[in-house]
């Protein structure tokens, strides 16, 4: 699951970090309001606690062992957004004290397995185990089913940021120049081993580990509302939005016909026969700035200046985004 | 291993020597338990050895960390961008050079690079070299079928031979990955762990965030030393290997077990840190002090990233 540097471009990477930043910002935002003082100690060492785990190892049936990531326990017992910061120190320390996983691709590797992991966990089990007694089936039910599908999901986005490689970044005459796999071989690669095997592995230990602090330690899985989400900006759509982008902006690579109304000027000659003559002088203008969303002739072939430029867009609209849900928390606030 | 220093007692040395790695399945099958307590004595050892590394005076061990850091990741940067398999080989001669005049043995430097990131590397980028998996102009012809062999709705082609863009982005991908390891490994050798912490205050990580860092780092040794701990005593409890299922169930109440434990941990951490002042704002006592020669080396990194990026956009 750590991706370490060399196997993704700078571009990608680069990417990836600008969208952690917001995350960390929030993250940080609202473990302080939610453990005050208490959050430097007990974040410190649940990352300490989820580096350790880390290096657990699991039987699997069938011989060999796989490592467990717990993000999803974790999450379930720190809260999320606790789970994030913790994640991201013990994946940084992993990255830049024992080499697992790279140091530009920090942002990947935190984007899938300390944001993406931990929430996407979180939530499934908070929607199977909502109103269940801290005693119940369904916090452990809830737990392991989260765990698999952090998990997946997360194994998911690993594939894709890698299988999106030599597609975009290559020479004239196809030589890779990262990761040499496509989607059609790093998905298959990841998610056959990953839903089959390690995501029940994953899901089994969370949900064992669950069992046993409902018998041992039940005031850590009771005490978790403290560290939910207080009332606050609603940033959940934010996110899932920005997600959703995430995922089908590879996607919009793979339709050969152009969208719908954003013709060049040469399309609209051989559709309509003729260009307005606005349309000609200003289409100049607009190329200067963004040149047919990518650097015809340079480095950037046409397919990465599409992805650059839709990751410079989603990082515009998502700041945007990101301000204008603020103003309206701060003049509600100050109602 | 090859640095045994005397401070380390030789049966800690002795337990997890050069065994092979986790997945090597036809040798007699260690428990999940003993590659557990192995995997954790690994890690202690080498956060000991770096530490002992980072004391020697060399050239890197001198320098700023500040401008250490930041020069070391102008060069990642350049060897994340760089395409010619000719300017990533001259990079990673650097990255040797540097760890010569840093008092790192070279033999010691080269074992921690190469394994096994980059030779998992090349592992995995092996495939891609063919041209059933990937397409491309052959360039030696390993094996001609004659006619085109289908497996299935794949067509494998007509012969089975190794390409050029197959080799040439295999060597990319290996080289890039060596010298970006060998980058963080000389960076994190030459550095006390406090003094790079205390280095990202310059990449406007937040003091708090450096806060955590640093407790996180503190203890996870003595966490990594209570798992070991009950591995140990599991195992030796034990006679011959346990059951999968046994064993999972063994992981998962340790999780349970060292959560709590932890939990406790923080409550006491937290208690002790109030009891001596502390008010939520970390502080940091010694202040860093950039020399002259701290410049001039962090002035040749960044020129050297930057003739690196530009000799590349040359030759390629």
């Amino acid at each position: 699951m750590h991706i370490p540097d060399g196997y993704i471009s700078p571009q990608t990477a680069g990417g990836l970090w600008a969208m952690m930043v917001p995350v960390w910002y929030t993250a940080g935002h609202k473990v302080k309001r939610t453990l005050r003082q208490r959050q430097a100690p007990l974040v410190a060492i649940g990352a300490a606690f989820t580096f350790v785990i880390m290096m657990f190892n699991i039987p699997v049936p069938g011989g060999t062992s796989a490592h467990a990531v717990g993000g999803t326990l974790v999450a379930v017992t720190l809260g999320p957004w606790a789970a994030v910061i913790a994640l991201t120190v013990a994946l940084v320390i992993q990255a830049l004290f024992f080499g697992d996983g790279g140091i530009l691709a920090i942002g990947a590797n935190c984007f899938n397995m300390a944001f993406i992991l931990p929430i996407v966990g979180y939530y499934v089990y908070r929607l199977i185990s909502a109103g269940s007694s801290p005693r119940g089936a369904r916090r452990w039910i809830g737990a392991g089913i989260g765990a698999y599908v952090g998990l997946n999901v997360s194994a998911f986005l690993v594939a894709l940021e890698v299988g999106i490689q030599p597609g975009l970044f290559h020479t004239a005459n196809g030589t890779a120049l990262y990761s040499p796999y496509g989607l059609s071989q790093t998905i298959p690669a990841m998610m056959l081993v990953h839903l089959t095997v390690i995501g029940f592995v994953e899901a089994g230990v969370t949900a064992l580990a669950v069992v046993y602090l409902q018998r041992a330690r039940i005031g850590l899985l009771a005490g978790e509302k403290a560290a939910a989400p207080a009332a606050g900006p609603r940033l959940r759509p934010l996110l899932i939005g920005l997600l959703l982008m995430l995922i089908f902006v590879p996607l919009g690579l793979l339709a050969t016909a152009t969208a719908w109304g954003e013709w060049s000027p040469e399309d609209i000659r051989r559709r309509f026969g003729f260009i307005p003559e606005g349309m000609n002088r200003f289409s100049g203008f607009w190329s200067g700035i963004l040149p047919h969303y990518g650097v015809r002739g340079s480095f950037w072939s046409s397919v990465p200046g599409y992805m650059a430029s839709a990751a410079i867009g989603l990082a515009i609209v998502g700041g945007l985004t990101f301000l204008a849900v603020k103003l309206i928390h701060r003049t509600k606030k100050s109602d | 291993m090859i640095e045994t220093e005397p401070t380390l007692p030789r049966w800690m040395i002795a337990a997890a020597g050069a065994k092979a790695p986790a997945t090597s399945g036809r040798r007699r099958r260690r428990s999940a338990v003993e590659r557990t307590i192995q995997g954790m004595a690994h890690a202690l050892r080498t956060s000991v050895f770096s530490e002992q590394i980072a004391a020697r005076q060399g050239l890197l061990q001198r320098t700023d960390p500040r401008a250490k850091s930041a020069g070391l990741l102008a060069l990642l940067m350049a060897a994340a961008i760089i395409r010619t398999p000719l300017l990533l080989l001259t990079l990673y001669a650097l990255t040797l050079a540097a760890a010569a005049s840093s008092r790192v043995s070279l033999r010691f430097f080269i074992k921690r690079v190469w394994l096994f990131i980059p030779v998992f590397a090349g592992v995995i980028v092996l495939p891609s070299i063919f041209n059933v998996v990937k397409a491309g102009d052959p360039l030696f012809t390993i094996w001609s079928f004659g006619h085109e062999v289908r497996l299935g709705p794949w067509s494998l082609g007509t012969s089975l031979a190794i390409t050029r863009q197959g080799l040439a982005g295999a060597a990319i991908l290996i080289l890039r990955v060596a010298v970006s390891v060998s980058l963080a490994v000389l960076l994190t050798l030459t550095t006390r762990w406090s003094d790079l912490l205390k280095a990202l205050r310059i990449f406007y990580v937040p003091r708090v965030f450096v806060l955590i860092l640093s407790m996180a780092y503190r203890y996870i040794f003595l966490l990594l030393s209570l798992a070991s701990d009950m591995f140990t005593a599991r195992r030796s409890r034990m006679v011959g290997p346990g059951s999968p299922r046994d064993d999972r169930h063994f992981a998962a109440s340790s999780m349970g077990t060292l959560l709590g434990k932890s939990s406790t941990l923080s409550d006491e951490i937290y208690a002790a840190m109030v009891s001596r002042g502390f008010n939520g704002e970390p502080m940091t006592m010694r202040p860093f002090r950039m020399r002259t020669q701290d410049l001039l080396l962090l002035v040749a990194a960044l020129l050297l990233a930057i003739a690196a990026v530009g000799g590349d956009r040359l030759l390629g």
